[in-house]
């Protein structure tokens, strides 16, 4: 999104600004509801720079979160993982994979009433650690498991 | 418009369990075409799940979640006959947005 | 230096080479049996298979006809059974035929597309999807559970079936290849990925039944037309071409061993 419809969304506190706005053409009609996506997060290139982005430097190691994932991928093109926080308010879970050429693969939101639990598939370019970044309480915690990638064979 | 998602809304205890498959190339914008050229990034960056107007889940992915997304997630609060609506929008912004029926379980 | 102070790696080595005894290999193949076990939860050939169902009924081509009236060997628009029994020799068209070059039929004489068009884009690539993956998901998921039971009676499918052994185990090619090569034996894998021995029922009954499938490395559903083009490309023998005879002829002898296996199609591989 450009500057000027980010000043333009920030300043705006009515639907009477945007409606004019829109009107100018400098925002298209649904883009206030634009969501946001964290493009530095999306861009580092390594774990300690993408914990930075998100804000969570001082992100401590926690037995409470379980990466369920095979020790072994048949395939980097899609590897299976689930992420469980045991953390009593967990409102982010984030997957990092250390050795892609981005790190942070996927940052979700989890309000109350939904279990800190999500289970999707990522690429991983090589053999890598993966980190599993949970927000709870206004803190970080984090935990790492390590995938293996091979090259299966015919794929039959 | 791309194709339709495949979800599955199921009641697990006092749970809703959801599984949903997305049709979705996923693109990361480091391959190379037969000609040398590099495919455009093309990905879904959002994706927000809702159940009676209030969002149950939301999401922000970059290019490294693999092809034809897979999500699998529980919430509170919803009941059989409900709707439950999944929504992304990509790098391009394309959208697209289904709803299921929360069966029994 | 004792036994047990030598570097992991070195003692993997060693272990690996000892034979009969390949733990860090067994490991491992336990290890991707559970990475396939993790996948099965949602299988993207799903949206495949609601794409073919659309497809098989919306009206399309010069004579605006959906593939409803399809006879796929049970009867003009019977879908539950058919897969399992293909291929199989067709009066009308007076050869043998697999899923296919069966559907490539009925697009041509039920919705009038022309033949060369109906075969020009037999396996998608990003952003250019197949009609036809996305059919044979649909029809072979209408036999899901079903044991395959393709006929060998006909003097043409018996012909087929002769044709297919020849070319099983002909090598040729730079690399004096056959299917046999890799496929002649139990337990042969590359890397890590384990081989069925193709003429041994127990190895076929439950591999064969497992196409077409979506395959993580490729994106997409990859129908027996595609392994059999893969295969002839890794052999480095001449292409083979989509649905030609000679591919018929190498499904209807698998089809042989794989008789009374299972259907688990479409299913999903590396």
């Amino acid at each position: 999104m450009n500057e000027k419809r980010r000043e333009l969304l920030k300043a705006a506190s009515g639907s009477g600004v945007l409606a004019l706005a829109a009107a100018a053409g400098l925002i298209k009609p649904g883009d206030a509801f634009a969501q946001q996506w964290n493009k530095a997060a999306f861009d580092t290139k390594s774990f300690a720079a993408t914990l930075k982005a998100l804000g969570a430097s001082g992100s401590t190691e926690s037995a409470q979160i379980q990466i369920t994932a095979p020790d072994i991928a048949e395939n980097g093109a899609v590897v299976p993982i689930t992420i469980e926080s045991a953390i009593p308010k967990t409102d982010t879970i984030a997957i990092l994979i250390e050795k892609n050429p981005n790190t942070l693969s996927a940052d979700f939101d989890i309000p109350a009433g939904t279990d800190p639990f999500i289970t999707t598939r990522i690429k991983m370019a090589e053999t890598s650690n993966i980190y599993a970044v949970v927000k709870a309480d206004g803190k970080y915690y984090h935990a790492a498991k390590e995938i293996k990638v091979t090259l299966g064979g015919c794929g039959g | 418009m791309a194709d339709p998602m495949r979800i599955r809304a199921s009641m697990s205890g006092d749970k809703v369990e959801v599984r949903v498959l997305m049709s979705h190339e996923m693109e990361t914008g480091q391959r190379k075409d037969a000609s040398g050229a590099v495919v455009p990034a093309h990905f879904i960056q959002n994706v927000t799940v809702t159940h009676g107007g209030k969002t149950v889940l939301s999401a922000q992915w970059g290019t490294s979640i693999s092809k034809n997304p897979f999500m699998h997630f529980r919430f509170k609060g919803g009941k059989p006959g409900e709707k439950v609506t999944i929504s992304w929008v990509d790098n391009k912004g394309d959208r697209r947005s289904d709803e299921a029926v929360i069966s029994g379980g | 230096m004792p036994f047990h102070r030598l570097p992991a790696a070195v003692l993997v080595g060693v272990l690996a080479a000892i034979p009969c005894i390949c733990v860090a290999q067994q490991d491992a193949q336990k290890e991707v049996e559970r990475y396939r076990q993790l996948l099965a939860e949602g299988n993207p050939a799903d949206l495949f298979e609601a794409r073919g169902e659309e497809l098989w009924k919306t009206p399309r081509g010069p004579k605006k006809a959906s593939l409803e009236q399809c006879d796929l060997g049970l009867g003009a628009g019977v879908l539950k059974g058919a897969f399992a029994q293909l291929p199989r020799y067709f009066a009308d068209t007076d050869r043998v035929q697999d899923l296919e070059s069966r559907l490539v039929t009925c697009r041509v004489s039920l919705q009038g597309i022309d033949p060369a068009e109906a075969v020009r884009n037999p396996f998608s690539a990003p952003g250019r999807p197949s009609d036809m993956e996305a059919l044979a998901s649909f029809v072979a998921g209408q036999s899901r559970g079903m044991k395959l039971a393709a006929p060998l009676r006909h003097p043409k499918e018996i012909e087929a079936f002769q044709t297919g052994e020849q070319l099983f185990y002909r090598r040729a090619g730079p690399h004096d290849f056959a299917c046999v090569s890799c496929h002649g034996e139990n337990g042969k894998r590359i890397r890590l990925q384990e081989l069925p021995k193709l003429t041994d029922p127990h190895d076929a009954q439950k591999i064969f039944t497992t196409w077409p499938a979506y395959r993580v490395s490729q994106g997409s559903v990859r129908t027996m037309q595609h392994r059999l083009y893969d295969c002839y490309w890794q052999m480095r023998h001449p292409q083979m071409d989509y649905i030609s005879e000679a591919s018929i002829a190498l499904e209807v002898f698998m089809a042989k061993y794989a008789n009374g296996g299972e259907i688990q199609a479409p299913g999903l591989k590396r």
